[in-house]
């Protein structure tokens, strides 16, 4: 597990935080869930490192258990 | 209904059932089935010198179109055999696909883009013509044995050979079999009284295919709709064929009502949306289906091998089932040919079952990706899904992601236990061993392409300056118990090295695919697979590979 940034990697992370949040505002659910698909597949595509993606999956999924 | 008048083969009573004439102890090898696979590792066998009978309990060829996309390897291969120039004179030739997203075309995809190649990436025939021509084919070489309306009722394995049972209008009969070779298709009965187990994923997304015969002026485009206007909650791939026969599948969903969808009025209605009021068509075939992915875990069972369908099936979308099941009969051919002729072990064969395992799982994980793009099974994934398809529309990573059917191109065999060395380093991108050799024009006497100069049987490939590095005994040298071709790949189209055979470069095309220097030696095996490739002209590190990939030694 070295591929994942753990440490902060953003200048302003409170902005960036707040940009995502407030992006999904007026939109309904079935629309956030498009607008974070399209976000997230931008942004694999951007950070372009596999292994990367593959840890960042797996620490998203972490304590997630399937209940389908 | 449809335009293709079927032949129908005579059935000519067995000698078995024909008193007073010979009948054969044991045969070498009986093929079930005569499909696409049946017939294909027919004519190889035949080809080589090795005689086979065919068992097939129908008269005539496919019914219905179905395989329609032939693609350039199995092209090759009926090339080899005799009959691919037929196919593409009768077929229907294209390189390209496009996508759409609703009407707006999204991406497009190149299947040749490197061209200078013998066959193009793909013909479209219909699976009865490939069909026909293959049995019109068996009829002009010797040693094969068609037996139409030879239904097979019974296999009983034994140890040195395999009993079948077979049923015939004139009564039943038994034959033996020193091998048996199930190219029986999906609903394989080989398979079913052996009690193998067919394991694997079933789909419950349901298509329509029409087959319609119209005059349309349409490009050679394979096309592929996500949500277009004429059918706006599902997808739609369009095909043209021979006999300006077009196909329509259309993604049905999974609550459709298959009876109702199947009438041909409510197909009607779909294709007059589509096509518009004033288009007019004739029916030729339609089916409604679902799919599902299977393999065999393994193909040889003792004297008993699996084939095509028989062995394994995938989705339609990619066109990998017949593809790869020319692509088993390719694979076993000329192994079975040498065990046949007690050249090589019978334990060669194993490695057709782990090479065409291997391409099964690989077919099976490509066409169900391209199927869980296409019928997205939960919400998430449709979203996801739904996701790129947007995305494509400005931003081209995301096309790449559009996934309509990755098509079929030759599986490779990475971890073949045929496969010699050579350095794993020092390559350029070009084919490793268990990939096909490149094609590439030869500027020869009478213009041949690299895929014909080296098919059919094992070849040295060196690609030379010079003769000086070439010793003219090589092949004496190389001291295989089967023929083994000499070629000394050349620029200089005068070049004649003697005690081999000059293959003139003269555009250094085959070179550069090969990523060559002089000194680089391929190894290639009758299937046009690479089994070792070196640096240097080395006879003896040749001589060992060479028994490796025939299997005379432990891998
Ligand atoms: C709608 C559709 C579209 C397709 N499109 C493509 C495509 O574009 N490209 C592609 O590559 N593939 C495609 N395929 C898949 C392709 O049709 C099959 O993979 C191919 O037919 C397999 O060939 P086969 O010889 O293994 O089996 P089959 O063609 O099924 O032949 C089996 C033969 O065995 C005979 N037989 C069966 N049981 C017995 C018995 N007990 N005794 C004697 N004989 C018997 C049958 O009569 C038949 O002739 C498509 C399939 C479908 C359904």
């Amino acid at each position: 597990m070295t591929a994942l940034r753990h440490d902060l990697n953003l200048a302003r992370p409170d902005d960036v935080y707040n940009l995502i949040v407030d992006a999904h505002k007026g939109l309904d659910d079935a629309q956030c869930r498009a607008f974070d698909a399209r976000l997230i597949l931008l942004l694999a595509n951007q950070v372009g490192d596999e292994a990367a993606i593959r840890e960042a999956v797996d620490a998203a999924l972490a304590g997630l258990v399937p209940t389908a | 209904m449809g335009s293709y008048v079927y032949p129908r083969y005579a059935y000519v009573p067995p000698p078995e059932l024909t008193v007073g004439a010979c009948v054969a102890s044991t045969y070498p090898v009986v093929i079930v089935g005569a499909g696409l696979v049946g017939l294909t590792l027919a004519l190889d066998l035949a080809l080589k010198g090795v005689p086979v009978t065919v068992l097939d309990e129908d008269d005539t060829v496919s019914i219905g179109s179905r395989s329609i996309c032939q693609a350039q390897r199995t092209l090759e291969i009926w090339h080899r055999l005799g009959v691919a120039d037929r196919m593409v004179a009768k077929g229907v030739t294209w390189d390209t696909g496009e996508v759409y997203v609703g009407d707006r075309q999204v991406y497009r995809f190149n299947m040749q883009p490197d061209p200078g190649q013998r066959f193009p990436a793909f013909i479209n025939l219909q699976q009865y013509y490939c069909e026909q021509f293959l049995v019109e084919r068996c009829g002009e070489v010797a040693g094969v044995d068609l037996r139409f309306r030879n239904k097979v009722i019974d296999v009983r394995p034994g140890n040195d050979h395999v009993a079948v049972d077979v049923h015939t209008p004139d009564g039943r009969y038994t034959l033996r079999a020193a091998w048996l070779v199930a190219c029986d298709g999906v609903r394989s009965a080989v398979r079913t009284l052996l009690k193998l187990p067919y394991e694997g994923e079933v789909f419950d997304d349901q298509f329509l295919i029409a087959d319609i015969r119209m005059r349309a002026d349409l490009p050679n485009i394979r096309k592929y709709w996500f949500y277009p206007p004429f059918h706006p909650q599902n997808s739609v791939l369009l095909h043209r064929q021979a006999d300006d026969v077009l196909r329509v599948d259309f993604q049905l969903g999974r609550d459709a009502d298959a009876e109702a969808e199947r009438r041909i009025e409510a197909i009607d209605r779909r294709l007059g949306v589509m096509f518009g009021p004033a288009a007019r068509w004739d029916h030729e075939w339609s089916s409604v289906y679902k799919f599902t992915c299977r393999t065999l875990p393994r193909f040889v069972h003792g004297r008993v091998i699996f084939a095509g369908d028989a062995a394994h099936v995938v989705s339609p979308f990619g066109a990998r089932g017949g593809n790869s099941g020319v692509q088993d009969a390719d694979n076993l051919g000329w192994k079975l040919a040498l065990v046949v002729q007690g050249i090589a072990p019978a334990s060669l064969l194993e490695s057709y079952s782990h090479e065409r395992v291997q391409a099964a799982r690989e077919n099976i994980r490509q066409s169900t990706r391209s199927t869980d793009f296409i019928t997205p099974k939960f919400p998430a994934s449709r979203v996801l899904r739904d996701a790129v398809l947007d995305l494509a529309r400005d931003f081209p990573f995301a096309r790449a992601m559009v996934n309509s059917g990755r098509l079929s191109r030759p599986t490779g065999c990475s971890d073949s236990p045929l496969h010699a060395g050579g350095a794993a380093e020092d390559w350029g991108p070009a084919p490793p061993p268990g990939d096909v050799l490149p094609d590439a024009p030869l500027a020869d006497d009478n213009d041949i392409w690299a895929t014909e100069a080296v098919a059919g049987r094992f070849a040295v490939v060196t690609f030379a300056d010079t003769p000086d590095g070439l010793p003219s005994d090589a092949a004496a040298r190389l001291a295989a118990p089967f023929p083994v071709a000499c070629l000394a790949v050349m620029r200089d189209a005068g070049a004649r090295p003697a005690g081999w055979d000059a293959l003139h470069d003269t555009k250094g095309m085959l070179a550069r695919r090969c990523d060559a220097r002089p000194g680089t030696t391929y190894l290639v095996r009758p299937d046009q697979v690479i089994a070792g490739r070196w640096r240097a002209l080395d006879l003896a590190a040749l001589a060992a590979g060479l028994r490796r990939a025939a299997g005379l030694v432990e891998g």
